[in-house]
């Protein structure tokens, strides 16, 4: 089974209000490097078998058409989840 | 005159407007989201309510909904089509009508009174009005905030396709203090609060939604 990722974001000059939340929280636990915070989306496609082009070409249709809305976003990364590349990255330390 | 009304899975106000259209003196027909027929209805209210959950993006599923087809097709032909509160956001979804609507810029669900100013009394829903008369309706939403580029909002205010304006507080950061606009034709009109909820004595904050439904019968009368 292969896997394509779709990353969505709010278009920069958007308000992020839940970004924005994420943000006003962070000091609260004592991380106020930050300043600021956006938040994105992020859809995983899984088809039959090894993705293709086809796949591929499909999965920017979807993302231009139901994933985002070029009104307020933009799709910024279309591409296949290589085996080595966990579905969910991991919170990697200093140095990792 | 039949006025159909969509219901969409999560639709939670179709049953208002149906009475909203009842009591303005029109018939009601509950149209079916699954259904890509409009059963020769005079025009349509795209009620508010929380669509599919509002999963993805408000309205954003709904615009794919197989009687959602007719509706793009039947509003670009001319027929009277109103969106409110999500209803607005399925018409932005499918294009009908420019910007979208993001989240409320204060993060919270907001239900109030709202005062509203009539800007364009010329469109299918607002021809019972006089030109800046001020309404009072209901308001409730997460998602009221409406945004677009300034080219769109410079566009809508030139061609005087603001519909309705908010007057005394902008209750979600809206650009411009837009609370709904029509597109260049007028015959179809999103607004964010809910004129359906205003339209019996004893419930709501008056009668001023009553005018909205009244308006579209008129203009298709006249038709």
């Amino acid at each position: 089974m292969g896997r394509i990722v779709v990353d969505v974001m709010l278009k920069p000059e958007i308000l992020d209000p839940q970004g924005q939340a994420v943000r006003g929280a962070l000091p609260r636990l004592g991380l106020d490097q930050f300043t600021d915070v956006r938040q994105g989306k992020r859809f995983v496609l899984s088809v039959d078998g090894e993705v293709t082009e086809t796949h591929l070409a499909s999965a920017r249709e979807a993302a231009e058409t139901l994933l985002s809305n070029p009104v307020i976003e933009d799709v910024v990364n279309v591409h296949e989840l290589t085996t080595d590349e966990p579905e969910q990255a991991p919170i990697t330390g200093a140095g990792a | 005159m039949k006025i159909g009304v969509i219901t969409f899975p999560g639709s939670l106000d179709d049953a208002d407007a149906r009475r909203a259209v009842r009591i303005a003196g029109g018939e009601p027909l509950a149209l079916w989201h699954g259904d890509a027929d409009l059963h020769s209805v005079d025009a349509v209210v795209i009620p508010g309510g929380f669509s599919y959950g509002d999963y993805l993006r408000a309205g954003a599923i709904a615009r794919f909904a197989p009687v959602m087809g007719e509706v793009i097709t039947a509003a670009k032909g001319g027929l009277p089509v109103l969106g409110i509160c999500n209803g607005f956001q399925i018409l932005t979804e499918s294009h009908l009508l420019p910007g979208s609507m993001i989240q409320n810029d204060h993060r919270r669900f907001l239900c109030r009174d709202q005062v509203l100013r009539v800007e364009n009394a010329a469109t299918a829903w607002t021809n019972g009005f006089e030109a800046d008369q001020e309404i009072t309706v209901v308001l409730k939403n997460q998602d009221g905030q409406f945004v677009a580029d300034r080219d769109t909002l410079d566009r809508l205010e030139g061609e005087g396709r603001v519909a309705f304006r908010y007057v005394g507080v902008n209750p979600n950061g809206s650009s411009r203090d837009i609370a709904g606009i029509s597109n260049e034709r007028g015959n179809v009109v999103g607004l964010m609060p809910h004129p359906e909820h205003a339209v019996e004595e004893g419930f709501g904050p008056g009668l001023d939604g009553r005018t909205v439904f009244t308006s579209v019968l008129e203009q298709v009368v006249s038709a």
